[in-house]
């Protein structure tokens, strides 16, 4: 499904800040899988999605997406497959619009944005259950802006706006990192449960470590630009929380931090 | 008394098409387009220029619109496409502008005196008793089908995404759309009607003065900022016609300026004065520390 292939990536290259953060990285994740990415401050997870969303460009190596080379692809036509959910909850969705009208753009992605009406008026039932099933109130609120929303309610926004039309892969940028512990619970089971239904390919960064036990069949620690763990299914199940702190500890000892 | 208030009724109007196009650029899409100094007039220089060659001045107002949104839409090219800073995009087209007016018209100001105007047209249809009103109708039609035009634009699928580029340019992304095409759409829109309201000003008073787009940008985003802020309770009227009201106090408080004694040439710096403290104090009514226009 996704295929990163010896993928290099300096900042600032040739200047006294030059940091190099990816060396011939390497990264598969088959169709189906839901890949959790643990890993410290800086250790190269978002630049891991920019890559692959097409919001920063490789220096060397491709990146395949269902077979298809996107390595020289912009974001927007990467956008066709791949959706994305940040950690801000405004970016994700519309504040001027109301969430009616935030749904219906979202709804009408992979269709011409055009001359007819914008308001999805037919599809207006469908959201409402869509919505009734977060428990937080929204599908009473169809028609008042995004604006006024809660971070927690927006980022559920932003969620579903982002499954609406079910993505090939699905991007999480610490998307609940945001929201107070019990929002972030509900956003993080909305995930899972979306996930499940509709079986989207998933790479979720996290801060998390119970998100990353709890969820997923595959987890990843991320450190200065290298997957240093990698485990799947079983072996996953037995990690606990502790496990992967102890490996976070080691990690930090050897870099003598 | 009377013939006062008509006037700036008529010139509020006209101006409150240049409102709803500011109201685009400027609040839409966060881009302070200073294209709109050229394209004002670029719409009198194509209006003067067909009806001197005898074309209807109903299909000059429709050929002003589409020079306008050329010029708009090469301003987001030179943005988007060329990544030459907004302002400085606006500041380059205004200025290519002034020698494309002149060579359109072939002078700096010329006088349609006894040409069929959209106005001579219009008396025809109408009793005599409202003959002194008949370029206030004509006006207000105009004004009146460009707002709903508008309104009807921006409920549309199109319509959405241009008020969501300004928003949060991540989510065009997120749809798979390109947000540079769609700056590049809302920037012809917005020339587009300045360039109109340029060629019915134009026939209104009857003359092309290559001059007249000083300051059009400021006072456009003056109306809307009076629009969005001293309107903003009355809840019954939607965003457009409150940037066209807007223009409407702008030039009634203009007009009062200049009978209290003040030349018209004072106006620009009232104006700017004015409007720092319009944007100031409105930042600190809504306790903003963003950055200001
Ligand atoms: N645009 C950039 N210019 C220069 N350096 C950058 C840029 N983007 C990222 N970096 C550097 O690359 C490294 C990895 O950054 P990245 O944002 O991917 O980390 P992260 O794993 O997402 O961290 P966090 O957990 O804090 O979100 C950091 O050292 C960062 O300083
Ligand atoms: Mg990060």
């Amino acid at each position: 499904m996704l295929e990163l292939k010896d993928i290099n990536k300096t900042f600032n290259k040739g200047t006294v800040n030059e940091k190099v953060l990816f060396s011939d990285f390497n990264l598969q994740i088959p169709k189906g899988q839901f890949v959790c990415v643990v890993g410290s401050n800086g250790s190269g997870k978002t630049t891991l999605l920019n890559v692959v969303s097409g919001d920063m460009f490789v220096d060397s190596g491709k990146v395949f997406v269902d077979g298809e080379d996107f390595t020289n692809l912009k974001n927007f036509v990467r956008a066709k497959k791949i959706a994305r959910v940040f950690q801000n909850p405004a970016m994700g969705t519309c504040p001027s619009m109301t969430i009616i009208e935030n749904l219906s753009i979202a709804d009408n992605k992979l269709r011409p944005f055009n001359l007819t009406k914008g308001l999805n008026t037919k599809r207006r039932d469908f959201y409402k259950t869509t919505l009734q099933q977060l428990g937080l109130g929204l599908e009473n609120r169809l028609d008042t802006k995004v604006a006024t929303l809660s971070g927690g309610q927006r980022q559920a926004l932003a969620l579903i706006m982002a499954t609406l039309v079910t993505p090939d892969l699905l991007l999480l940028d610490e998307h609940t990192a945001a929201l107070d512990p019990k929002s972030s619970d509900i956003v993080m089971e909305l995930t899972q449960k979306i996930i499940e239904e509709k079986k989207i390919t998933t790479l979720m960064v996290t801060h998390n470590l119970r998100y990353a036990t709890q969820y997923g069949n595959r987890c990843i620690m991320m450190h200065e630009g290298t997957a240093v763990l990698d485990v799947c299914d079983m072996e996953k199940k037995n990690q606990s929380i502790d496990d992967l702190l102890k490996i976070f500890n080691e990690i930090s000892i050897e870099c003598g931090n | 008394m009377l013939g006062i208030i008509t006037g700036i009724i008529e010139q509020g109007l006209i101006f409150g098409i240049v409102a709803l196009g500011i109201n685009i650029s400027y609040r839409i899409l966060n881009f302070p387009d200073l294209s709109v100094d050229g394209t004002f007039p670029l719409g009198a220089a194509v209006t003067s220029a067909l009806i001197l060659l005898g074309v209807n001045p109903w299909i000059c107002l429709l050929a002003s619109f589409f020079a306008g949104v050329l010029a708009g839409a090469l301003t987001g090219v030179l943005n988007v496409h060329l990544r030459i800073k907004d302002l400085l995009s606006g500041i380059l087209m205004m200025t290519a502008l002034y020698s494309v007016n002149y060579r359109v018209v072939g002078a700096p100001n010329k006088f349609l005196m006894g040409e069929t105007t959209i106005f001579t047209t219009a008396g025809r249809f109408l009793p005599a008793s409202f003959l002194p009103y008949a370029p206030l109708l004509v006006i207000l039609l105009i004004t009146i089908v460009a707002k709903l035009v508008l309104d009807w634009y921006l409920r549309t699928k199109s319509g959405f995404l241009l008020k969501s580029v300004g928003d949060n340019e991540g989510l065009v992304v997120a749809l798979a759309q390109n947000p540079g095409k769609i700056k590049i759409i809302g920037l012809a829109i917005a020339n587009g009607l300045v360039a109109l309201a340029g060629s019915v000003n134009c026939q209104r008073i009857v003359q092309f003065d290559i001059s007249s787009g000083v300051g059009t940008m400021v006072m456009g985003l003056a109306a809307v900022i009076i629009g969005t802020t001293v309107l903003k309770k009355l809840s019954f009227f939607n965003l457009t016609t409150k940037v066209i009201i807007g223009m409407i106090i702008y030039k009634a408080c203009i007009t009062i300026a200049i009978a209290s004694g003040l030349q018209s040439s004072d106006m620009n710096f009232i104006i700017t004065v004015l409007f720092v403290v319009t944007l100031v104090s409105n930042d600190m009514l809504a306790g903003r520390r963003k950055e200001r226009a």
